[in-house]
């Protein structure tokens, strides 16, 4: 196998950021290939800043590699000037350690973390050199799988990706790279890629979409059932029991250039049941798994010292919810992993007093900005969305964050929320003004931004029944609260493209044929979709018009109770009729608490997979409403007791 | 005792298209990582205290890069070095913070440095450079060479704070020859020619790609590599740190001197 380095090279001096074509990052593995090893290369479709520090990625390359039949490599997309160079000079994509072309792999393997990259996944195949439609690829060219939250619902991209890997990759990955040893163990003429799709589909979680057969009744979706007896009628999710078995990434990867996240990542537990009903991410990692208070410490020692970096963060969806939050902070802070300054940070708050106490012990440096995500403008809504945050909880926050010598504080909302009203979405701008006034009390010129999303409904969740808002009312919401924001001094409004929203919401829930779509808006030339300089939506409208789909029943349409979803043979472990019951719950302004310090729902995440929620301490962390004992009051007004409004004009 | 430290180090191989930035935070993880006392400033946000001399233009190579490293006061008797025990001399820090530094950055020399030195971005006013070009042959490239050298003035576009400036080049250019290509380089195949230039640095730098471009717009410049940088004083020139063979570390005894 050649390097393409000497023929890449040359055109690195005429691109933007060329230091993300290299490679060369400590803790890389440039490993050497050899016949008996399968070769993966783990390709993350976005930009090399956005995917290098991807933690499902750098797990499973370590994993690989330490493997004596396996080894991995990595590639990131090109941005669009690299691209065209590369395709003017006829260079493929390459991988950033031996910078071997894609196609010399056995494995294509893609990390979708986000829907707007599946026009990149095609993009990527096709300059990999091989066909973007898997029924055109035969065994010479690379299998094409793909792994990440997106695989809940792959169907739009069943056309092009060989298999999906549902849930977490640890054990599956080396049970995959047995099932393809063998498969290339045999002789080349000898091959045939139907077998090892069989052998594949017969391994758990893995779904192999062409043994399935999607029947249709005009534009609904009817059924989808295996084509084979070695593909199972439902592919249920992989879960790792015990995180302690993993302390991965022991070598986390430090790259040469900048990248978001750009400090030692450590995760301190996986799932989460605050039970939030917009969340995807909440609902299809269950149970809660922690990793061992000492071991976490053991990794953050080992880690800043092999690293050099100065700032730690400890990542999960919600990680002041970590039983051991408050003596992991303490051992940091106090020099326990290591004998220089570090700072440390969480990056999702919770909203409460506590955490701001917690937030300030550790941020003794950049104490610039702190985020909240009360996500509803109204007591109801967030009820509706079960996302338990009072009035009070914030304004507590709000006050305990300025008063320790926080400037800014920015707030997460979305708009576009099932049963939302205009006063939910007014509350907002009522939330922010009165959080400025707290932080007038406090500090000169405080500043609040509110940042406002269009909310896209997501499989597996108790919303995937839901209509999303059209682009045209999302933008109606924001401009009412443009409205009244504008009067309001220190409050600033930041919203995202709700057309970008309605596309997402496409790719979200859409079944197989939205496959046609995403091929003709690539073929368009629309990449990189997840950037507002390159979204188009009239790429795809006009791609919905050729397939004859339209927005209105893929996106916007309100689902029935009997509505045959394109994800159903796939589990993410929650059963149906939990998920409709939080549903039914979530219309009528029913919140649910958090099952780890309370009975079980029975949602099926435990359940089913005969496991428990896994914490390093058996008593709930303190604080707030959120904490031990959840604020679960109906009816509109809840009484605010505590509302700072010193200094307020 | 000195309290700062003064680096020489080379930038070569891939990790050229970093940027300066990118090197800055290396050198903070290598810092940190070989456990030298470093000093920090004040402040909500107290950053390590290093002086990186002049940027080197993403893309170029160097085998003259500096920074300045601001070493913490240490308790109790100051007969030791600052750095304690860990690192017997100078020689084997600077062997082991190549080792804390990716592949293609690594130190050269390394000296103490006295506290009224000045900073490398204010002493330092001129730069030699290896170019090799591509386009067009040896004899061609040698006319343009001297077409440049005899001109009064060379005029170049270049814009700041979003207004277009027009700048002479020519008193920027010290020296400019052709050169037979460096020992140890690849080169970019038969028809590449090797310039050797020294650029000033006030009161603008001159970027490598600029004086290509002066040269002829079918120009490609396939490499540049800073070799030297100069301090020049009453009609004296020296390297801020200077070494006398590539790749072995030795402590500049002119850089000594003046740390004593």
């Amino acid at each position: 196998m050649e390097s393409l380095w000497p023929s890449i090279e040359p055109l690195l001096d005429g691109v933007s950021k060329p230091a993300r074509y290299i490679g060369g990052e400590q803790g890389a593995t440039v490993p050497i290939h050899r016949d008996g090893l399968v070769a993966w290369l783990l390709v993350y479709p976005d930009t090399y800043e956005i995917g290098l520090p991807n933690q499902g990625l750098q797990i499973l390359y370590e994993l690989l590699n330490e493997r004596e039949d396996a080894l991995a490599e990595r590639s990131y997309a090109p941005w669009v000037d690299m691209e065209s160079a590369m395709r003017r000079a006829g260079i493929p994509l390459f991988s950033v350690e031996n910078h071997f072309s894609a196609a010399t792999f056995d494995v294509l393997a893609f990390n979708l973390s986000a829907e707007l990259v599946y026009t990149n996944v095609l993009n990527l195949i096709d300059l990999a050199g091989v066909p973007v439609r898997g029924a055109q690829r035969t065994a010479a060219h690379p299998l094409v799988l793909a792994g990440g939250h997106c695989t809940f619902n792959p169907e739009p991209l069943a056309d092009f990706v060989d298999a999906f890997v549902l849930g977490d990759g640890e054990e599956v990955v080396g049970e995959i790279n047995e099932v393809l040893g063998g498969w290339l163990a045999t002789e080349r003429q000898l091959r045939d890629r139907a077998a090892l799709l069989e052998g594949l589909a017969s391994i758990e979680g893995v779904y192999v979409p062409s043994l399935y057969r999607v029947d249709y009744d005009g534009p609904v979706m009817t059924g989808i059932r295996p084509t084979t007896p070695r593909a199972p009628t439902q592919v249920v999710k992989r879960t790792i029991s015990d995180l302690a078995q993993w302390p991965y990434p022991k070598r986390q990867l430090v790259p040469l250039t900048e990248v978001v996240h750009d400090r030692l990542n450590v995760e301190v537990f996986r799932g989460c049941t605050r039970g939030c009903r917009f969340c995807q991410a909440g609902m299809i990692t269950r149970p809660v798994r922690e990793r061992p208070e000492s071991q976490v410490r053991s990794m953050i020692r080992a880690g800043l010292e092999r690293t050099g970096y100065d700032e730690v963060a400890l990542t999960s969806l919600s990680t002041a919810d970590f039983s051991s939050i408050e003596d992991t902070v303490r051992a940091v802070v106090g020099g326990e992993c290591g004998d220089q300054p570090v700072s440390v940070s969480l990056p999702s708050l919770r909203v409460d007093a506590f955490t701001v106490a917690t937030a300030t012990q550790i941020a003794h440096a950049r104490r610039t900005g702190l985020t909240f995500a009360p996500e509803g403008g109204t007591w109801r809504m967030r009820r509706v969305i079960n996302k338990l945050i009072t009035e009070e909880d914030l304004y507590s926050a709000v006050d305990a964050a300025f008063s320790n010598g926080w400037r800014r504080v920015k707030l997460y909302f979305l708009i576009g929320l099932p049963t939302e009203r205009d006063e939910d979405v007014l509350g907002i701008a009522e939330l922010g003004r009165r959080c400025v006034e707290i932080g007038r009390g406090h500090v000169r010129g405080p500043t609040v931004v509110a940042s406002v999303g269009g909310f896209v409904p997501k499989p597996q969740t108790p919303f995937q029944w839901f209509g999303q808002d059209t682009a045209g009312e999302l933008r109606r919401k924001v401009n009412l609260l443009k409205d009244v924001c504008r009067g309001v001094r220190g409050l600033s409004l930041r919203w995202h493209d709700p057309e970008a929203s309605v596309v997402e919401g496409l790719a979200s829930r859409g079944d197989r044929r939205m496959g046609a779509v995403i091929e003709r808006v690539w073929r368009a030339g629309g990449t990189f979709q997840e950037w507002s300089e390159c979204f188009d939506l009239s790429l795809w409208e006009e791609a919905l018009a050729a397939e004859g789909l339209s927005l209105e029943t893929v996106a916007h349409r309100d689902r029935d109770a009997d509505e045959v979803f394109p994800w159903d043979h796939l589990s993410a472990g929650l059963h149906r009729d939990f998920l409709w019951s939080d549903w039914q719950d979530a219309l009528s302004a029913v919140a649910v608490e958090d099952c780890r310090w309370t009975p079980c729902y029975d949602c099926g995440a435990c359940t089913d997979a005969g496991l428990e929620h896994v914490v390093a301490s058996g008593v709930a962390p303190a604080g707030g409403s959120q904490g031990t004992g959840q604020d679960l009051s109906v009816g509109d007004r809840v009484p605010v007791r505590f509302v700072t409004t010193a200094g307020a004009r | 005792m000195a309290d700062r430290l003064r680096v020489r180090f080379a930038k070569v191989g891939k990790i050229r298209f970093t940027s300066h930035r990118d090197v800055a935070r290396m050198w903070e993880r290598a810092l940190r990582r070989s456990g030298l006392p470093v000093a920090r400033s004040q402040g909500f946000n107290p950053r390590p205290l290093v002086a990186f001399g002049l940027a080197l233009p993403t893309g170029c190579e160097s085998r003259a890069e500096y920074l300045d490293v601001t070493l913490a006061s240490r308790e109790g008797p100051a007969t030791t070095q600052p750095w304690g025990d860990s690192y017997p001399d100078l020689g084997s820090l600077a062997a082991a913070l190549s080792d804390f530094l990716p592949e293609g950055v690594d130190v050269v020399a390394l000296a103490g440095l006295a506290s009224d030195a000045g900073s490398l971005q204010q002493e330092v006013s001129s730069c030699s450079w290896e170019l090799e070009v591509l386009g067009v042959t040896a004899s061609e490239l040698v006319r343009r060479v001297e077409h440049l050298l005899d001109a009064p003035s060379v005029s170049v576009q270049r814009e700041r704070k979003g207004r277009q400036f027009d700048d002479d080049l020519r008193p920027s250019v010290r020296s400019l020859a052709l050169i037979e290509p460096p020992e140890g380089v690849a080169t970019s195949g038969s028809s590449s020619s090797w310039l050797r230039t020294e650029l000033a640095t006030r009161p603008r730098g001159v970027r490598p790609r600029e004086l290509v471009e002066v040269l002829g717009t079918d120009l490609v410049l396939a490499r540049a590599r800073r070799t030297q940088q100069w301090i020049e004083r009453d009609g004296d020139r020296w390297e801020p740190l200077s070494v006398d063979d590539f790749g072995r570390t030795i402590i500049a005894p002119h850089a000594m001197e003046r740390a004593s």
